[in-house]
């Protein structure tokens, strides 16, 4: 097997307001080795890069609606283009939010039920991690997963055709769970449809989904589950050196 | 011409609406038991130039397509008029 014979390099976008840019680069650079280039959102080229990270925060304050202004924003365009041509691209929490804004996923992100922000460990339940290899390879259904979740507007809603529509496309690939893995009211922190907490596109390259995997990435902060999203891409990156080249 | 668009974004029926039930329980704990419902939204008043009626309402119609409303969970209606009083035309400097 041809291995991708450089290290993953990884654009970073930046919006006013995000929080969470330098915690996606620190895991890319120190945890993993990888290159990462942290991407102003005024910039329309994202640069050579095998894979796009979208952060939380409040991109532009959250005005008007959560991710409602950032989906204009220039580099957005360049995000569209990177996955259009099946590159992976990962949203989190405010990067989920611009995503559903953006048309990129469907649904939207509301005000959490009990109109509480929720700053908490989260237990996960990973369902279909084929449907999205390069960001749950290495991970397997059923399995739960423990990440930090951080947003005071998590409430995932999309029309009853549209949830079922993604539940028959394989597409909701983690939900809230208990401890024992089952999904449940209590279970859910934001009151989200379904306990969906991350959802993917009709080809799987972008995943977005509300808690933060690069604030799970380093054992000294409470857990590693996060850090093996981005040992999935890695994974996937390296068995397809020649699309990851011909991306850049 | 000057015109003064006020659009209200409310939320679609059957999207839940935390605040509206918050305000609503504070107005019936306030003993206004009568209350049986509330919906919160948002208002917004666009002040714009468009050359006549049927322009500015296209106008508004886009942005509120493109950007003030999520159709997703919400819905967006505007009442539209002149804004004679903001006519830069009108103004003495």
């Amino acid at each position: 097997m041809t291995l991708l014979a450089r290290r993953p390099r990884v654009a970073v976008a930046v919006f006013p307001g995000t929080w969470s840019e330098r915690d996606f680069a620190h895991v890319a650079t120190g945890v993993l080795g990888w290159d990462a280039r942290l991407v102003w959102h005024a910039e329309d080229d994202l640069g050579a890069c095998d894979a796009v990270v979208l952060p939380g925060g409040f991109a532009h304050g959250d005005h008007l609606r959560t991710g409602a202004i950032a989906r204009f924003s220039p580099v957005m365009r360049a995000v569209a283009a990177f996955a259009a041509t099946g590159g992976p691209v990962i949203g989190s929490c405010n990067g989920f939010q611009i995503l559903t804004e953006a048309g990129m996923l469907p649904g939207a992100l509301m005000r959490n039920d009990h109109l509480e922000f929720r700053c908490d460990w989260q237990t996960l339940r990973v369902e279909h991690p084929d449907a999205s290899e390069a960001w749950l390879g290495d991970l397997a259904d059923g399995e739960l997963i423990d990440l930090p979740i951080s947003h005071g507007e998590g409430r995932y809603v999309a029309d009853p055709a549209t949830l079922d529509e993604l539940e028959a496309e394989r597409r909701v690939v983690l939900r809230y769970a208990d401890a024992a893995g089952r999904i449940t009211a209590d279970a859910n922190p934001n009151g989200s449809e379904r306990g969906i907490a991350g959802i993917v596109n009709e080809t799987g390259n972008v995943l977005g989904l509300m808690p933060h995997p690069e604030r799970a990435s380093e054992s000294e902060v409470g857990g590693t589950d996060g850090l093996r999203l981005f040992r999935s891409l890695e994974r996937w990156l390296q068995a397809r050196p020649a699309a990851a080249e011909r991306r850049l | 011409m000057h015109w003064l668009a006020e659009v209200h974004v409310s939320l679609r029926s059957g999207i839940a609406d935390p605040e509206g039930q918050t305000i609503g329980s504070a107005l019936r704990s306030l003993g206004y038991d009568s209350v049986s419902e509330v919906r919160s939204g948002k208002l917004m008043r666009i002040s714009f130039e468009a050359d006549d009626s049927a322009a500015a309402e296209a106008a508004v119609a886009e942005m509120c397509g493109r950007l003030l409303a999520n159709p997703v969970m919400e819905t967006a209606t505007w009442e539209l008029r002149a804004d004679e009083q903001q006519d830069p035309e009108l103004v003495v400097p």
